[in-house]
C-alpha cells in the first residue's frame, strides 16, 4: 500500500466511524453490550430519511431518534427480531434491508434461480441443436495424404 | 425475422419496466399504519402546556392529524391550503407539533395563521416514531372509531385535499 491510500483508508474509517461515535459515546461507555446489538441491528435497518443509509450510518435526525428507540427497545430486554418487528409495524417491510420470506417475496427471493435455471435450459437446448448441425465428415485417403504433405512442409 | 422477434420482446418489456420506475416516488413508502388503529399518546398541548391532548379525545368524530414544525420548509407551502381547508369547517383539524421548540411553534403559528383546533407538541419525536413519521409534513385522516385511513407524505397539495381527502372524509362522515 502506498502513502495516499493509506491515507485514504485511515479517512474512510474515520468518516465511517464518525456517525456512531458522534453524540453517541456516552451512551457507549455506558452500557457496550447494549451499543454492540444497537449497531448490529441498526446496520439491517435502512434510514428512511436517506434512503440508502443504513440506520447505524445515518447523521439524520430522525435516524437518531430511531437509534435511541433501539437502543430503549434493547434495554428493555427485547430480542433483535422484537426490535425489528417494532419498526416494521410502523415504517413498514421497507426499514429491512434484507426482506422477509413470505408470499409477497416470493419472487423477490427465487427470481434469480429462477432466471438462471431459465439461462441453463436455454444454453443446454442451444448447444444440443448446435451439436446436431455439426456433421461429421471424415477425409479421403487423398486429402488424408495432402494434409501429411502440408504438415511434414510446415516442420521443415 | 424470428430470432429478432425475441430479443426485441424482451427488450420491450424492459423499456416497460423501467418507464413505470421512472414515475414512481421512492419516498412514499406505503404506510402499514393505514387501516390500523392510531397509536395512543398523550402529550402537552402547544398553547397551553398544562393541558394535555390523546386522540381518544377525537373519538366519534372523523378528524385530521397534520404533523408539522416551525423548521420544515415543505410546512410553509401547505399552510395556506391548510388554512383554507379549515375555513370551510370540514373536519377538525389538529396540529402535531413535531420536534420544535414551543415558542418558535408559537410564532411560526402567529405568522402563518393557525388552522389547528389545537396543536399536540411531540418535542423528543417519540410520537412522531410510533406514527411511522419520517418525512414532515404528514397527514393522517383518522375516522370515528380512531382508525387511520388515509396517510399523506409531504405536503398537503390542493389535488390531494381535493381528490382524495374531502372526498375520504365525507365518505367517512356518512
Amino acid at each position: 500500500m502506498n502513502k495516499a491510500t493509506i491515507l485514504l483508508s485511515v479517512a474512510c474509517a474515520l468518516f465511517l466511524a464518525h456517525p456512531v461515535l458522534a453524540k453517541e459515546a456516552a451512551p457507549l461507555a455506558e452500557d457496550p453490550a447494549v451499543e454492540q446489538r444497537l449497531i448490529q441491528i441498526s446496520t439491517e435497518l435502512r434510514c428512511l430519511v436517506c434512503q440508502n443509509e443504513s440506520l447505524a450510518g445515518s447523521q439524520a435526525e430522525l435516524a437518531q431518534d430511531l437509534r435511541r428507540e433501539v437502543r430503549d427497545l434493547i434495554k428493555q430486554g427485547n430480542s433483535d427480531q422484537q426490535v425489528k418487528d417494532f419498526l416494521v409495524s410502523r415504517y413498514g417491510d421497507f426499514v429491512l434491508y434484507r426482506p422477509q420470506l413470505k408470499p409477497t417475496t416470493w419472487l423477490l427471493w427465487g427470481g434469480p434461480f429462477v432466471l438462471l435455471i431459465v439461462g441453463l435450459a436455454v444454453l443446454v437446448n442451444y448447444l444440443r441443436r448446435r451439436s446436431r448441425l455439426i456433421v461429421e465428415a471424415p477425409l479421403s485417403e487423398d486429402e488424408k495424404k495432402r494434409a501429411e504433405v502440408l504438415l511434414k512442409g510446415d516442420q521443415v | 425475422m424470428n430470432r429478432f422477434l425475441l430479443p426485441l420482446g424482451i427488450f420491450v418489456v424492459l423499456v416497460g419496466f423501467l418507464a413505470v420506475g421512472l414515475t414512481l416516488n421512492p419516498r412514499e413508502v406505503p404506510s402499514p399504519l393505514v387501516g390500523k388503529p392510531a397509536p395512543a399518546f398523550s402529550v402537552p398541548q402547544l398553547h397551553d402546556e398544562t393541558a394535555k391532548f390523546s386522540p381518544q379525545e377525537m373519538a366519534g368524530k372523523v378528524w385530521l392529524l397534520n404533523v408539522w414544525a416551525s423548521w420544515c420548509v415543505s410546512c410553509r407551502e401547505e399552510h395556506p391550503i391548510l388554512n383554507e381547508f379549515a375555513k370551510t369547517g370540514t373536519t377538525p383539524l389538529v396540529g402535531l407539533n413535531y420536534k420544535d421548540k414551543r415558542e418558535d411553534g408559537i410564532r411560526w403559528l402567529a405568522r402563518f395563521g393557525n388552522p389547528y383546533l389545537l396543536s399536540a407538541v411531540d418535542s423528543d419525536g417519540r410520537v412522531g416514531i410510533n406514527y411511522g413519521v419520517y418525512g414532515v409534513p404528514e397527514t393522517y385522516v383518522i375516522d370515528k372509531a380512531g382508525v387511520i385511513r388515509f396517510k399523506q407524505i409531504g405536503p398537503v397539495t390542493p389535488e390531494v385535499l381535493q381528490k382524495k381527502i374531502i372526498p375520504l372524509v365525507q365518505e367517512l362522515n356518512k
